[in-house]
């Protein structure tokens, strides 16, 4: 079978059969679930059984339960910040690389000053001032994560703007927003794609430090970061409550970033080979 | 040379100011002001105006930042909303926490990532290299919590060699200290050696593939003669860009870290502030963050221009 035009790898199957099942639950993830999401069910931390395949958590709700009504919201959120991430960082970056001049040098010393400490800092600081709601999370991480894109989608605009096929549009007297949406997007679609898996992977780890660290997504809905701290004081005994969801977060993680090596390896290579295979 | 480091020197300090600006007017944005925010809307007009007097917001904003500024330029960060207690104080046997642990795990991992990063360059393709790469693929997929739980399971649970929580007191010894803080410092290294391994990685490849490389080849020379003699004086340069960018990995790590093993650093110092939004906690320790990660940033781009080999010669 091929997707894209190129048979995938063995590791890329596996990258992609996780994506799939982690988004089939957080889709059917309600109908499926054993029991239901605030039911206490066993006792604090009670071990795997046969009744509760992964335990209970701290007051005894079923962690398999929880872990599977946490999907929707842990990548539904890391999702949104991802696509609203995007969208800004494309459009902004696209506009700089086709109208340069000061729209340009405004974007970019804006992004440097951003990108000159580390994103959590400033995604704290933020944090701190409004309050942690899933809307202000959302909006908070996707601007920050939308530098990043910034940087990668002008670098990309920079090198297409140059070409004929530009220019061409360009002396016809085609709008600023067309070229970028008929010309460059198209052109610059392969590697954005490999990026939004890496900026996936990035938000996702972000949302569920935040959640970690209680700044992220507030309790009652479940979410795997927070299920992590909820559940945090059992490592201490040696149980394995807080395993479970922070496993959750790390094999969708590493799903991701076996899709993304293999797409990425495609670009690698130079068209002519690529044509070959 | 030295013209290229002053202007680094003058852009990091310009870096700083702008980042000083940008903390000042992230916790300015707020629609409203910090006051009713804070107090929320059980707030009597006459506790908002005593609050608001409290915190000096009665005053201009460009003022309060430039009174901001010059205090944090003296050393005064101001009080603590909350508990009213002076923030420097606090701060600085916290951030003194934080840098030992940060140094602690950047002594180990720059060393051994940039070791074996290398070793994993010259292998390209095979066994070692491949190891590496899936190795430091499922590294940096993980949380950095997932990590340290699975480092307390079998060190802390099962062998009992070392505390679960990290609690470091001021008068401790120095053996103590680094007994205490060797878990946090391993969970760290594992974190940011990954990242530093597959970029160092992927610098010496694209040494290893430059014509002067080639040239070296062809030319006769040993393998080892063409690693040691011309790709790594030259591959210098970008692997101290590399371990920079990794201190931002080793910031946002050791925020997570210290809340894993309740170690007292600045890092919970600022999660304290944002759950209870003390924004002058906030503000400073975010300066903090950001002076200690502009500096190391100025630095390594200096160490950087130093040991390129093809500045060296007086133009």
């Amino acid at each position: 079978m091929k997707i894209f035009g190129h048979k995938p790898p063995l590791t890329a199957w596996i990258g992609l059969a996780i994506i799939a099942l982690n988004l089939f639950v957080a889709i059917f993830g309600p109908l499926m679930a054993p029991y239901s999401q605030s039911e206490s069910v066993g006792g604090t931390w009670d071990v795997s059984s046969i009744k509760m395949w992964l335990g209970a958590d701290q007051i005894g709700r079923d962690m398999l339960t929880r872990l599977i009504y946490g999907a929707r919201m842990t990548i539904g959120v890391a999702l949104a910040t991802t696509i609203i991430s995007f969208s800004i960082g494309i459009t902004l970056g696209f506009s700089a690389a086709v109208l340069g001049g000061w729209v340009d040098t405004l974007i970019s010393r804006l992004v440097d000053v951003i990108l000159s400490i580390p994103l959590l800092i400033l995604a704290l600081i933020i944090l701190g001032v409004f309050g942690s709601s899933i809307p202000v999370l959302i909006l908070t991480i996707a601007v920050l994560d939308s530098t990043r894109v910034f940087r990668l989608a002008r670098a990309l605009g920079m090198n297409l703007t140059v070409l004929e096929y530009v220019e061409a549009a360009r002396l016809r007297g085609e709008r600023t927003w067309w070229i970028i949406r008929r010309e460059i997007l198209p052109n610059a679609s392969a590697p954005l794609v490999s990026e939004f898996g890496l900026r996936f992977c990035f938000n996702f780890l972000f949302i569920a430090a935040l959640s970690f660290l209680g700044l992220g997504i507030q309790p009652p809905f479940a979410d795997w970061g927070g299920m992590v701290r909820e559940n945090s004081a059992a490592i201490n005994f040696g149980l394995l409550a807080p395993i479970w969801p922070a496993m959750a977060i790390s094999v969708l993680t590493v799903g991701v970033n076996l899709v993304v090596d293999w797409l990425l390896s495609i670009e690698a290579r130079p068209a002519g080979v690529q044509a070959e295979l | 040379m030295y013209r290229l480091i002053l202007n680094r020197l003058g852009l990091g300090v310009l870096t700083l100011l702008a980042v000083s600006l940008l903390i000042f007017v992230c916790t300015e944005i707020l629609p409203g002001d910090v006051a009713s925010a804070v107090l929320g809307n059980q707030a009597t007009p006459e506790s908002l105006a005593i609050f608001r007097k409290e915190l000096g917001l009665d005053i201009p904003s460009h003022l309060r930042y430039f009174n901001w500024l010059w205090g944090a330029l003296h050393g005064d960060l101001g009080v603590a909303m909350t508990n009213k207690r002076v923030i420097i104080d606090e701060l600085t046997p916290r951030l003194f926490n934080t840098l030992f642990l940060a140094g602690y795990a950047a002594a180990v991992a720059i060393p051994l990532s940039v070791g074996l990063g290398i070793l994993a360059a010259i292998n390209e393709g095979k066994l070692t290299d491949n190891t590496a790469n899936v190795l430091t693929l499922i590294t940096i997929s993980v949380p950095e919590f997932f990590i340290a739980y699975l480092l307390i399971i079998p060190l802390v649970v099962s062998l009992g060699w070392f505390p679960s929580l990290s609690t470091v007191f001021p008068g401790i010894s120095f053996a103590q200290r680094i007994h205490i803080t060797t878990l946090p410092a391993f969970a760290l290294t594992l974190l940011v050696a990954a990242h530093m391994l597959r970029m160092t990685r992927s610098s010496v490849l694209s040494v290893m593939s430059s014509a002067y490389i080639e040239m070296a080849f062809l030319k006769g020379a040993s393998r080892s003669r063409v690693i040691a003699r011309h790709a790594l004086p030259n591959a210098a340069g970008p692997i101290i860009t590399v371990i920079a960018l990794n201190i931002a990995y080793l910031v946002v790590g050791v925020v997570v870290i210290e809340a894993v093993f309740v170690y007292p650093g600045i890092g919970q110092l600022m999660v304290d502030g944002v759950a209870k939004r003390d924004v002058p906690v906030i503000q400073a320790c975010g300066l903090v963050f950001a002076v200690v990660f502009v500096m190391l940033n100025t630095l390594a781009d200096i160490l950087a221009i130093v040991v390129n080999p093809r500045l060296r010669h007086r133009r």
